[in-house]
C-alpha cells in the first residue's frame, strides 16, 4: 500500500489524512466541487472533484469513486464512515479492480448491512439478543407484538445507525405503522423487509470496538457508551462505559468476538449492545463495518491509532498486539467526547448551514480537537451537520468532564448556530455527572 | 532519442505527480523546461494543469462551470463528469474535434468514461474550437476544462 484514495469528506477525511501521513503513505481525497476548498482537501498530496455538492451525485457514487481512485494511481481506498463506508458495492468494485479497501470482507458488509441475518448470526455464536423477529403481514405483526409485549420498536431490515425504526405502542398503532415502515424501508434502503424488536424503555446504549487481523487475532478493544442520543443520534459518547460491571464487560466482550469470529469479520468494526438499565441484560444489535466517529475516546485511553490501524490491517499487517497486552485489557483514565454540530437549538436542532465567520476552539491540556473547520470555511447544506469532535482525556469521569465544560466555554463560532449549549448543558446536569444516563435520558431532561 | 507523444504524456505525469515547481532537462537529445508557477497550478496540489485559477484556489462552483474565462471571448467546456476523457470514439479513429473546427451545441467533442460506461459530452455551444485543453485518455475532474471554444453562428 503507498497510495490512498479517502472517499470522504469533513473531520473524518482530515483524520485519515493525519493518520496516512503518520503510516508515509500518499493520500489522495476525492472531494466534491463544494469541498474542494475544505480542509482535507488541502491538507492531501492532491484532491480530485469526483463531483457536484449533492452527495447522490459525488460522494455516493462507487463508480466515480473507484474511477478517481484508478486514475490518481492509488493502490486503496479508505470509506471513512456515512456515505460508501457500509456499502458491499463499493468493496466489491474496488476489489474488483485490485484496490485495497479498508475495510471488512465484502460478505461480513453485506450481512452486517442485513439487520436481521445479523441477529440470527449473533444468536448463533452465542450473543443474546432481544425479542422479536420479522414480520411481513399485519397478522403476523399481531401474533408476534402479543408475543413480545409493547412497546416495540419496527426496524428495517437495511436500516442501521438509527435509521428506519419506529416506536410502537399498541395493536392500533401496529396496525398503522408496519405497513408505511415496509414501504418507507423499501423507498429508503431498498429492501422493504422490517423486523420487531422488543423496546427496553431503560436502556443504555454500549459499544464493544473490534479488531480483527488476517492473521487470525480478532480482539475487544474496550467499550464506548454512547446512551447520550437525540432522536437515536449520538451526542456525547465515553470510553469506559460508566458503572459497567466488569462481568457484564467482559461478557460483551467476549460476545463481540465470538460474532467477529463466526462472520469471518476482518479490520475494525463495532458490536452495538442494548443494556436494560433495570435488570442489567445486554442484547447484541448490530454491528457497524466502519471506523466509528467516536473512535476517538477509544484512542484517548488505550493510546491506539485506530484508523492507523485500519490501514495496518488492511495491507496484511497483523494487529501487533497481544490479547493481554497493553492497550487492550488496560485502559488508561477516562475519556469523554461531544459533538459539536452546526444545528438551530430554537428550530428543532436543523441543520444550520452556512460560513464560518468565526471558528474558535481553545487549546486545552488532555484535550483532542478533531476539526474540518476553520474561519472563513463553509459549512454546505449537502451533508451532516458535524463541525467538530472535542474529546477529554482525564485520570477519571469528573476530570474529563471538567475539561470540557471549561473548553465548550471558549468554543467561539459566528456564522452557523450550533449546539454548543446543548452540550454544556448535558455536561453540567447532575444526572450525567452521576454517571450512566440512559438513552432517553436527554429528550426528557432539556 | 527522439521523444514520442507517450513520452512527453510520462513525464508530464511524472511531473503532475511531483512537488516540483521548476524543473529544467538538458540532454544531447533534447531540453526540456517546465515552470509549474508559471502555469498557475497551485504548488502543493498537482492538479491538472488549467483547473486551478493562478495562485488561489478559486471558489468551488455549484455547478461545472468554467472557471476563470479568457478575455478574448471564448467559453471553455466543463467536464460533466469525472473519468477518463477521449478525443475520439475508439483508439486510432479520428478525433472528434480538431482546433478550428465549427461545431454545434449537440456536437460531440469527446468520451467520457466511468467504469466502463461512456458518455458523449456535448458542446452545448455554437461555435470555432479555439484550444483542446484535457489530454487523451487522462482523468479529468469534475468541472475540469475539456477545450476552448470561440462562440459563433
Amino acid at each position: 500500500m503507498k497510495r490512498v484514495f479517502i472517499a470522504n469528506r469533513g473531520e473524518i477525511a482530515v483524520r485519515i489524512v493525519g493518520a496516512c501521513r503518520r503510516l508515509g503513505l500518499e493520500c489522495v481525497v476525492g472531494a466534491s466541487a463544494a469541498d474542494m476548498d475544505g480542509m482535507a482537501a488541502q491538507l492531501a498530496d492532491r484532491a480530485v472533484c469526483i463531483g457536484p455538492g449533492p452527495a447522490g451525485d459525488s460522494y455516493l457514487r462507487d463508480d466515480l469513486v473507484v474511477q478517481a481512485a484508478l486514475g490518481t494511481g492509488c493502490d486503496a481506498i479508505h470509506p471513512g464512515y456515512g456515505f460508501l463506508a457500509e456499502s458491499p458495492r463499493l468493496a466489491t468494485r474496488a476489489r474488483d479492480h485490485g484496490l485495497t479497501f479498508v475495510g471488512p470482507p465484502t460478505a461480513a458488509i453485506a450481512l452486517a448491512g442485513d439487520k436481521l441475518a445479523a441477529r440470527s448470526q449473533a444468536r448463533s455464536a452465542g450473543a443474546p439478543v432481544l425479542p422479536g423477529g420479522e414480520v411481513t403481514t399485519a397478522g403476523e405483526a399481531r401474533a408476534l407484538a402479543a408475543d413480545i409485549g409493547y412497546p416495540l420498536l419496527v426496524k428495517a431490515a437495511g436500516g442501521g445507525g438509527g435509521r428506519g425504526i419506529k416506536r410502537i405502542d399498541d395493536d392500533d398503532e401496529l396496525d398503522a405503522l408496519v405497513g408505511l415502515a415496509r414501504r418507507e424501508a423499501g423507498a429508503a434502503f431498498g429492501d422493504d423487509r422490517v423486523y420487531l424488536e422488543k423496546l427496553i424503555e431503560s436502556a443504555r446504549h454500549v459499544e464493544v470496538q473490534l479488531a480483527a487481523d488476517e492473521h487470525g487475532t480478532t480482539l475487544a478493544l474496550g467499550e464506548r457508551d454512547c446512551s447520550v442520543q437525540r432522536r437515536f443520534q449520538k451526542v456525547i459518547e465515553e470510553a469506559p462505559a460508566p458503572g459497567l460491571s466488569e462481568t457484564t464487560r467482559a461478557r460483551l466482550q467476549q460476545a463481540a468476538v465470538a460474532f467477529a469470529e463466526r462472520i469471518g469479520y476482518r479490520n475494525l468494526g463495532t458490536a452495538e449492545f442494548v443494556i436494560d438499565a433495570v435488570s442489567g441484560d445486554a442484547y447484541f444489535l448490530e454491528v457497524n463495518c466502519r471506523i466509528q466517529v467516536e473512535h476517538p475516546v477509544t484512542e484517548a485511553v488505550t493510546g491506539l491509532d485506530l484508523v492507523a490501524m485500519q490501514l495496518q490491517i488492511a495491507a496484511g499487517e497483523p494487529i501487533g498486539i497481544s490479547p493481554d497486552g497493553p492497550g487492550v485489557t488496560g485502559v488508561t483514565g477516562h475519556a469523554i467526547e461531544c459533538r459539536l454540530n452546526a444545528e438551530d437549538p430554537t428550530r428543532g436542532y436543523m441543520p444550520s448551514p452556512g460560513t464560518l465567520r468565526l471558528f474558535s476552539v481553545p487549546e486545552r491540556r488532555g484535550l483532542r480537537v478533531d476539526t474540518h473547520c476553520r474561519p472563513g470555511a463553509t459549512v454546505p447544506p449537502y451533508y451532516d451537520s458535524l463541525l467538530a469532535k472535542l474529546i477529554a482525556h482525564a485520570d477519571d469521569r469528573d476530570g474529563a468532564i471538567e475539561i470540557l465544560r471549561d473548553a465548550l466555554g471558549d468554543v467561539d463560532v459566528e456564522g452557523v448556530e450550533t449546539n454548543r449549549t446543548l452540550l454544556i448543558s448535558v455536561l453540567a446536569h447532575p444526572d450525567f455527572a452521576a454517571g450512566a444516563v440512559t438513552t432517553d435520558w436527554l429528550e426528557r431532561a432539556l | 532519442m527522439p521523444l514520442s507523444d507517450d513520452d512527453v504524456r510520462e513525464i508530464l505525469r511524472i511531473i503532475d505527480e511531483s512537488d516540483v515547481d521548476e524543473l529544467q532537462i538538458e540532454t544531447p537529445a533534447f531540453a526540456l523546461h517546465i515552470n509549474r508557477s508559471a502555469a498557475g497550478v497551485d504548488a502543493r496540489s498537482p492538479a491538472p494543469r488549467g483547473v486551478q485559477g493562478a495562485g488561489e484556489r478559486a471558489p468551488a462552483p455549484a455547478a461545472p462551470a468554467p472557471r476563470g474565462e479568457p478575455a478574448d471571448g471564448s467559453v471553455t467546456i466543463p467536464s460533466p463528469m469525472l473519468g477518463t476523457f477521449y478525443r475520439a470514439e475508439s483508439p486510432g479513429a479520428a478525433p472528434f474535434v480538431e482546433v478550428g473546427v465549427t461545431v454545434t451545441p449537440d456536437t460531440t467533442v469527446g468520451i467520457i468514461e466511468v467504469m466502463k460506461m461512456m458518455n458523449s459530452v456535448p458542446a452545448g455551444v455554437a461555435g470555432v474550437v479555439a484550444e483542446i485543453l484535457a489530454e487523451n485518455a487522462a482523468l479529468v475532474e469534475y468541472g475540469q476544462p475539456l477545450l476552448r471554444v470561440t462562440p459563433g453562428e
